[in-house]
């Protein structure tokens, strides 16, 4: 463990579990965005630049955008503050403490973590690039397709809306 | 190699060599981490000048095109007048709403200067001078860009003022819309030069045929792709005439509204160091970098032609703003779907064609047809069915 993966479990931690802990929801998005970014760090800590790259564009950059939007257009200014219930609360940690325990124990007993030194894959854009264009190639036009439907279909929702509202 | 030829690379080099020479002097284990340093200082140092320059430079350009005369008080033909606007924007009060969020308010002018600088890294100003070079630079060039969104939407929201929140959601549709076109335009040079590396993007254009050079602007699908990558990016940095988000005659400058000040300041630095980046990124990509424009004049330093392009590109912002008219939201929104979006995937297409015609006449003729018959009918096809005339005012008149 390394002085600067430390930071970064820290900050990651730090901005997740404020996600949760924050009374305003826009905080909790802006908070959870911390977080985002903080596993992005961690993936360029470990040599996979488009991983983390691709993080950051995708979730901090599209995914809070997004929550944030949707968090303001439904909300007004009252009700942005959550209501705070101790049964959830006891009730939520109870589920993260069963998870956690769930996922440590499979990690300890993997044979993966039995490896002292894993060797150091150098996984670059280039070879992520030709795996996608030769390997991976059905897979990537299959999702291609539906990615658009959805676009699509979204278009096709919003303009049947504006119909209805004239 | 002759004496003169020898005094023209260390010229070319003098700041490599500086930044060398310096770091000798300390010891081993200290020495990547002043090396960054350094290399940090020098682009905050660089940019932050051509920043104050350009501020002085768009008010006299735009004060020339309104025949008036712009700042000429402060030095000589106003020379001094930034150096006046860093005291006045420093010595004035903080005011925060009492309503606002106050943490946010505050992080939100950090974080966009923060991200805005970040881009720099990237960057190659000239040969051997790139802070990092890596294998996915181009790609980090926009994931940093796509933060700037996150720190509109952090001053517009938390400032609690409906004009700030205004500006702020126009901001973000924007952003977002011409960041696909931005991308996608930047694709097709990803797809000639086959890496993501802003250093071997450059390297591959600043060879010679003749005295001309091989920057990729000067191919159909290369022109047609730095035609739509300057107009993204000038909707993407909230330039005029995509300047809706500030809007200042109706929304009295939008998601900063209720900023003082030096945040005021702040946002204004990085507004503007975000154009310097994403110009940087245009020249990198379509002009070559730091290439020079004739095989002739390689003898000049690299990093002069950087700042050259970059001049050029900021004089053509500052005209295009003193020129054009603001458009209206939905004019603006039907230009990046209608227009952009198929054209940037056009070019895809021409440039995938390109690459799998042999070299000759016909690939040239072939790919400005798929460029130009494309833009004008689509042109026309949106103009259809719409009336142009002189617009008249019920109040005005």
């Amino acid at each position: 463990m390394t002085t600067s993966f430390m930071i970064l479990a820290v900050l990651t931690v730090a901005g997740t579990a404020a996600a949760m802990g924050l009374r305003n929801a826009v905080h909790c998005v802006l908070a959870l965005a911390l977080g985002f970014a903080g596993i992005a760090m961690l993936y360029l800590q470990l040599g996979a630049q488009f991983v983390g790259f691709t993080q950051i564009l995708v979730y901090v950059g599209a995914v809070a955008i997004l929550a944030v939007f949707a968090i303001m257009m439904t909300h007004n200014d009252k009700s942005m503050a959550l209501p705070d219930s101790h049964s959830a609360w006891v009730a939520g940690c109870i589920v993260a403490v069963a998870v956690f325990a769930v996922l440590a124990r499979a990690i300890v007993s993997s044979s993966a973590s039995a490896q002292t030194q894993p060797p150091q894959p150098a996984a670059t854009v280039q070879q992520i690039g030709n795996a996608l264009m030769h390997r991976f190639v059905m897979p990537l036009e299959i999702m291609g397709l539906l990615l658009t439907a959805a676009l699509i279909g979204a278009v096709v929702i919003a303009m049947d809306r504006r119909e209805e509202m004239k | 190699m002759t004496h003169l030829a020898l005094m023209t690379q260390h010229l070319d080099q003098i700041f490599v060599l500086t930044s060398h020479w310096l770091l000798s002097y300390l010891p081993i284990a200290l020495q990547p981490l002043c090396s960054a340093i350094l290399s940090v200082a020098a682009i905050i140092i660089a940019f932050a000048t051509l920043f104050a320059l350009t501020t002085l430079l768009e008010r006299k350009g735009l004060g020339r095109m309104q025949n008036r005369y712009g700042p000429n008080r402060v030095g000589p033909c106003g020379l001094f007048q930034p150096l006046a606007d860093g005291v006045k924007s420093l010595t004035k009060e903080d005011i925060v709403p009492i309503r606002a969020d106050r943490a946010v308010h505050f992080m939100a002018p950090v974080l966009l200067v923060a991200a805005s600088f970040m881009g720099y890294a990237v960057l190659p100003i000239g040969r051997n001078m790139v802070m990092v070079d890596m294998n996915a630079g181009v790609l980090f060039f926009f994931a940093i860009g796509s933060l700037m969104e996150l720190a509109v939407f952090m001053a517009g929201w938390s400032s609690r003022s409906k004009y700030s929140l205004l500006g702020a959601m126009r901001a973000i549709a924007q952003m977002i819309s011409y960041e696909v076109p931005l991308v996608l335009a930047s694709v097709v040079v990803l797809m000639q030069a086959g890496s993501l590396s802003t250093v071997a993007i450059v390297n591959m254009q600043a060879t010679y045929s003749g005295i001309w050079p091989h920057w990729f602007v000067f191919t159909p699908w290369g022109f047609a792709g730095f035609a739509l990558f300057m107009i993204a990016a000038t909707a993407e940095s909230n330039r005029s005439p995509f300047d809706l988000p500030e809007g200042e005659s109706e929304i009295i400058a939008g998601y900063y509204t209720e900023y003082s000040g030096f945040k005021f300041a702040l946002f204004f630095l990085g507004e503007y160091i975000g154009m310097f980046a994403t110009s940087g990124m245009a020249i990198t990509l379509f002009l070559g970098g730091w290439s020079a424009p004739f095989s002739f004049l390689t003898w000049i330093p690299s990093y002069f032609w950087f700042f050259a392009k970059l001049l050029t590109i900021i004089s053509v912002f500052i005209w295009i703003r003193g020129t054009l008219p603001r458009l209206r939201m939905d004019q603006l929104m039907n230009l990046a779907w209608q227009f952009m979006l198929p054209m940037t995937l056009l070019n895809l297409l021409t440039t995938g064609i390109w690459h799998f015609m042999l070299p000759g006449f016909l690939r040239w003729i072939v790919c400005s047809t798929m460029v130009i018959v494309p833009c004008i009918l689509l042109g026309s096809g949106l103009k259809y069915k719409k009336k142009f005339q002189i617009r008249t005012y019920h109040f005005s008149q």
